[in-house]
């Protein structure tokens, strides 16, 4: 590897794996498109680093930025930590909008900080990513140009105020259940900034739920608001944890390799059992007449989301998608100049400080 | 048009406690670094001083186990205080 080598952890955009060039990304390595490499393009490793690598994750122990990995591996983590990132980032347009219109100091101050907290998300992520040997300018042009992907969930709109509590409460609750597991993801970076967003996230959860829960207290409207919200959002929630297991193709993988650590059924059922109960506090309805307590299994039964609408959000039909690419694209040239700006004035800078140790 | 550096970010928590390495970011120079790690790393009272780098100039070790980097201690055991045998009869030993 040229030049400056980097510590475990730190470090990155120029961590890359050994044959990279520092801050360029290896054509085919870092393939952040939709699917994963397939298995048989990955070059047989050396027996003993695939060897060191299994054993490792069989071990339970952590992968770190400059251990050697299968390429598949590597692929796959960009992707996913890539969504992630995305999402996060995406993911503050709906509630943003409500912003200057929070109808207090108090809950504008709150939203101010929750948005702001989905921001710093997606930093987290991005730099999780960044040891993997993506460039941020390369994850971020892939976003704009529509060639990587983010959650359904933000290609829905925020129609009402109501909306807030019903996106901190299920949004960020089924979030919540996703992140949790991933806390201990087999890739050191990328279960790092999951801890760090779970601390966080309790917060976004909770003042979703406070807001619905003074909104339930106040006129029969406000009331309605909220059912009406609840009803929009719930299907488009329960999809967020993505297809059926079966229709799932790289989840075994992914669970082999130790990224994923749950299946998708299992986490969709889990925050259904976690919010049935938080529904009934709140004395809203889930839109689902095929919901009830199942004994036997000690868990609730539940509808089948309409993975058609699902995968027709996924292709970009959904009722945002446009919006929110346009909107990124747009805030992404608005801050050109001052990326520009900033890079040319430290340019001075320096120039004037060497000047200065010269006389 | 050229991306800002990546800096990596080092917090400490408390006093009496080390840095410690929490991420990275980009920033156009080491004062704005600061200001960022603080946005990203530090919203919520996380810590009570910070410490930016640059990435580029961090030198690293091979993280991988079999390096012999780390092998001259490997075989030093009298290096660790359960390599003597005390008496249970000595105290405070
Ligand atoms: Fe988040
Ligand atoms: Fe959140």
């Amino acid at each position: 590897m040229p030049g400056k080598t980097v510590p475990e952890e730190a470090a990155p955009g120029k961590t890359v794996p050994e044959e990279a060039v520092p801050g360029k990304t290896v054509p085919g390595k870092t393939v952040p498109e939709e699917t994963t490499v397939p298995e048989e393009t990955q070059a047989a490793a050396p027996g003993d680093l695939q060897e060191h690598f299994e054993a490792t994750i069989a071990r339970g122990a952590r992968i770190e930025p400059r251990d050697w990995m299968p390429d598949a591996y590597r692929a796959t983590l960009v992707r996913q930590i890539a969504q992630h990132a995305h999402s996060e980032i995406i993911g503050m347009q709906p509630e943003g909008n409500w912003i200057t219109r929070a109808p207090s100091l108090r809950r504008k101050a709150i939203l101010l900080a929750k948005v702001q907290d989905e921001a710093g998300h997606g930093l987290y992520l991005y730099s999780a990513c960044e040891t993997l040997g993506a460039s941020r300018e390369e994850l971020t042009s892939l976003l704009l140009a529509g060639r990587q992907k983010y959650s359904s969930i933000f290609n829905y709109p925020a129609l009402s105020y109501a909306d807030v509590g019903t996106i901190g409460w299920l949004v960020d609750g089924a979030a919540i259940c996703n992140q949790v597991p991933l806390c201990r993801t087999s890739y050191g970076p990328y279960g790092r900034a999951m801890i760090r967003i779970c601390k966080e996230e309790s917060f976004h959860q909770r003042q979703g739920y406070e807001l619905l829960m003074t909104m339930m207290r106040g006129t029969g409207e406000q009331r309605a608001m909220v059912q009406e919200s609840v009803n929009r959002f719930w299907w488009p929630s329960l999809m967020m944890f993505g297809p059926p297991d079966a229709d799932s193709p790289n989840s075994a993988r992914s669970m082999a390799w130790g990224i994923k650590r749950n299946g998708n059924d299992e986490l969709r059922q889990r925050f259904v059992d976690m919010t049935v109960p938080q529904a009934e506090a709140l004395g809203v309805t889930l839109p689902d007449p095929g919901l009830r307590w199942n004994a036997e299994r000690e868990s609730y039964d539940f509808g089948e989301p309409d993975w058609s609408e699902f995968t027709a959000v996924l292709r970009g039909e959904g009722p945002c998608n446009a919006q929110r690419l346009a909107h990124r694209r747009r805030a992404h040239a608005d801050g050109a100049w001052v990326r520009e700006a900033a890079l040319a004035f430290a340019g001075k800078t320096a120039l004037a400080t060497a000047g200065a140790d010269h006389d | 048009m050229t991306e800002w550096p990546l800096y990596e970010v080092f917090v400490r928590g408390k006093r009496g406690l080390n840095h410690v390495h929490v991420g990275s970011l980009h920033a156009s120079d080491d004062q704005m670094a600061i200001r960022n790690a603080r946005d990203v790393y530090t919203r919520r009272n996380e810590g009570v001083s910070i410490w930016v780098v640059r990435s580029d100039a961090i030198t690293a070790s091979s993280p991988d186990e079999k390096d012999p980097l780390f092998a001259p201690s490997g075989d030093k055991v009298y290096r660790h205080p359960t390599f003597y045998e005390i008496p249970d009869n000595v105290p405070h030993m």
